[in-house]
């Protein structure tokens, strides 16, 4: 059986699990569709939360950033967990005590106003509309990989299933889903690990193998991370395990995407879902439990895939030196089934090797800085060349390659590779040109020779983690409309059939305009996010904390906080970013020099929410404090006693 | 709800544990993964320094331990202060 058949019948049988499940879990009445009538246990609700919070970005992206980033992308691993923390200590038992069904219905009681509770409605929608773009296009982009399809007919299939089972199935089918889902993604991600584990460092735990020996190395007591080091210095890069980032900023990253984490509306909507307070508590607990399931693998993904694919391009490097043996040849590449997989992805263009010397050897290396520039210079001289119009002056275009030639020339005889220069080796650069990140997960078992059936279930799991985090995310949406906005606004006197109504329209809305968005993506993937987690971390995170924790804070101080957080935090990141990420608009460019303080757009978020907090206290003193029956329903969240199910009001 | 001395007491007792919990939390991640990193480089666990082993998989096993610490904790003291569901 072929792959692609394989992938079909994977990937469909999946999708056929999760429609099953939906339709036994149909949501009846807004209690079920909203919170699953809160009747969901905390060791499943902790399941269904890790697969709405593990994203395409955890799946697919995480272990490839950590690859080539080492040390300094820790700040997604501390970043993504530690938020669970702060959610079980600061706000998930207090908001289930609460007993309503959204984050803005929370904001608009404890801060008895209903402006209060639109400006939530504003800060969600834009959190999660900006979050769920990129589940769409990472849901088209698996598609186009695995099923041969093109990247609009993937994203089109997507959200005919997610539109299937979620606007049917409302929080009670997406709860359940969702926990197949998880069973699904982390099956796929953990057993290329466990096989890769055990044949780098002979550990079939990959979190023992991260710190465990380099079984492959005549030298019995070398650590797997000193492989990696030193193949990866020898070759020019920085060394895996080297801190080459400002640690401030650092710092600021890793509080930002916590806060973040703990201020996403779609997470904390699962913990309105337990049957009790104290549950809400474990829940988080048993959420990271199985979030650190991937989470304490992947830096063992990443770092392994980075030797992997080092030494498939220098087989040396296996025993001894890279150098010891020549590089990867092109015939090689060509005639080695097991090596199949460059060609493949060669065809993506996701990963590009040219053999620019004609040596019939692929040398991969890091270019140091001024051979790079070099190298640029000539590309872009030759470039002018061959596009100059047939009966153009050429003279001039054809001194500037003989110039740019000549430098680089200067250049190779500078930088040295294995202890020589490159001219002498006739090297003329890198010529393993494009290693994406995002294919490291997806291609680790082709790299490692796994059987075809663990290629198809890495599709499916990269599939279900896009998918269950878009449906988490369109619920969030559809409830902030339906709920907060129509019947808290706009038509209070709606039944519960009309406002269940409602909620379908909305989450079909939401669908649709983010496929449309998926569609045609600003092209800002990355730059969304930092948005997304910035502005959870500058907002609603302040907001829900200050309600719980202060008596005093007021309805102006709660909506002046989450105005400046809101504005502050969107205005920095758009003046590095661009106004609205249109390319151009930026007014600074987006370089470590021109931060200020160093601060880069992802780290904003804790300014954002200290500016939050201090308005919101500057303004709440200045005004009259809160009105009683809001002490007492303040005092009333902080103590578990008397938590019944959820009102609908 | 129960009466308001006792709920106080239950609020400040929270706030105790709360405080210590983020101490720790604060510590194994910011600190020893990143701010006492350098200073802590001649410790080495497994190939790498103490800090980066923080940094890339201790932090998380504190985390899960510091949660279910600080729901059983708490369930005792909803018990201790008669506030259990």
């Amino acid at each position: 059986m072929d792959q692609f058949t394989l992938n079909l019948i994977v990937v469909g049988a999946s999708f056929a699990l999760y429609f099953g499940i939906a339709f036994w879990a149909r949501a009846g009445s807004t209690a079920e569709f909203y919170a699953a009538s809160q009747g969901v246990p905390p060791v499943m609700n902790g399941m269904a939360t890790a697969a709405d919070w593990m994203s395409a970005a955890s799946f697919i992206s995480m272990a490839g950033l950590i690859a080539f980033g080492g040390y300094n992308n820790s700040v997604f691993l501390m970043g993504w967990t530690g938020g669970y923390v702060l959610l079980a200590l600061l706000l998930a038992p207090y908001l289930r005590k609460f007993g309503k069904f959204t984050v803005p219905e929370f904001v608009g009681d404890r801060f008895y106003s209903t402006s209060a509770r639109m400006v939530a409605v504003i800060c969600l929608l834009v959190i999660s509309i900006t979050y769920v773009i990129g589940q769409m296009v990472g849901v088209g982009v698996t598609f186009a990989r695995f099923l041969e399809v093109s990247t609009t007919t993937g994203l089109l299939i997507g959200s005919a299933v997610v539109f299937a089972y979620a606007v049917f199935g409302g929080m009670k089918g997406i709860t359940y889903t969702q926990v197949a889902q998880y069973v699904v993604l982390i099956i796929a991600y953990t057993i290329p690990a466990l096989f890769i584990s055990l044949q780098l460092t002979g550990n079939f735990l990959p979190q023992l193998g991260l710190i465990g020996g380099y079984a492959p190395s005549s030298t019995p007591d070398d650590y797997f991370l000193q492989k990696l080091d030193q193949v990866v210095t020898e070759l020019g890069f920085a060394a895996y395990t080297a801190d080459t980032t400002n640690m401030f900023n650092m710092f600021l990253v890793t509080m930002s995407l916590m806060i973040g984490t703990a201020g996403l509306p779609h997470v904390i909507i699962r913990f309105f879902t337990v049957p009790k307070v104290s549950d809400a508590r474990t829940s988080a607990g048993w959420a990271l439990v199985f979030i650190a399931l991937l989470y304490t693998v992947a830096p063992a993904v990443g770092s392994m895939a980075r030797l992997n694919i080092t030494t498939t391009f220098w087989p040396g490097a296996i025993e001894g030196s890279a150098f010891d043996k020549p590089a990867l040849s092109v015939e090689e590449i060509n005639t080695n089934p097991e090596l199949s997989w460059i060609l493949n992805w060669q065809k993506t263009g996701l990963l590009v090797f040219e053999d620019k010397n004609g040596d019939g050897l692929i040398q991969y290396f890091n270019e140091p800085a001024p051979l790079a520039a070099a190298n640029k210079a000539l590309g872009d001289a030759k470039k002018a060349l061959a596009d100059a119009a047939a009966d153009a002056d050429k003279a001039p275009l054809e001194q500037a390659v003989t110039d740019a030639t000549a430098a680089r020339d200067a250049a190779l005889a500078e930088a040295t590779l294995g202890g020589k220069t490159l001219a002498e080796q006739g090297i003329v650069g890198n010529e393993l040109t494009t290693v994406n990140n995002d294919i490291m997960v997806l291609a680790n078992p082709e790299i490692a020779k796994l059987p075809g059936w663990v290629i198809a279930l890495v599709a499916a799991g990269a599939l279900a983690a896009a998918l269950s985090t878009a449906a988490g995310l369109l619920l969030a949406i559809s409830s902030a409309i339906s709920h907060d906005l129509i019947k808290g606004a706009l038509k209070p006197d709606i039944s519960e059939k009309g406002e269940l109504l409602w909620a379908r329209i909305s989450m079909a809305f939401a669908i649709v305009l983010a496929t449309w968005l998926g569609l045609d993506p600003p092209g800002f993937a990355a730059q969304v996010v930092a948005l997304a987690f910035g502005l959870a971390a500058a907002t609603i995170f302040p907001v829900l904390m200050m309600g719980i924790f202060s008596t005093r804070v007021t309805k102006e101080g709660a909506i002046a906080g989450m105005i400046v957080g809101l504005i502050t935090t969107s205005v920095y990141i758009f003046l590095y970013l661009g106004w609205f990420f249109i390319p151009g608009t930026n007014m600074f460019p987006n370089t470590p020099a021109a931060h200020f303080l160093g601060i880069s757009p992802a780290a904003f978020g804790p300014i954002g929410a200290l500016l939050n907090f201090a308005v919101a206290y500057i303004v709440s003193g200045m005004t009259k404090a809160p009105p009683q029956d809001v002490q007492d329903l303040i005092q009333s969240i902080r103590v578990p006693k008397g938590a019944g199910a959820a009102q609908a009001h | 709800m129960a009466d308001k001395t006792s709920s106080n007491a239950y609020w400040a007792a929270n706030i105790r544990v709360i405080t210590i919990s983020m101490v720790i939390w604060f510590v194994c991640s910011f600190g020893l993964g990143i701010l006492l990193r350098p200073a802590l480089s001649g410790i080495s666990v497994g190939g790498a320094d103490l800090g980066f082993w923080f940094a890339q998989n201790g932090s998380i096993y504190v985390f899960l331990v510091l949660i279910f610490a600080y729901a059983a904790k708490m369930n005792k003291l909803d018990k201790e202060h008669g506030v259990e569901e």
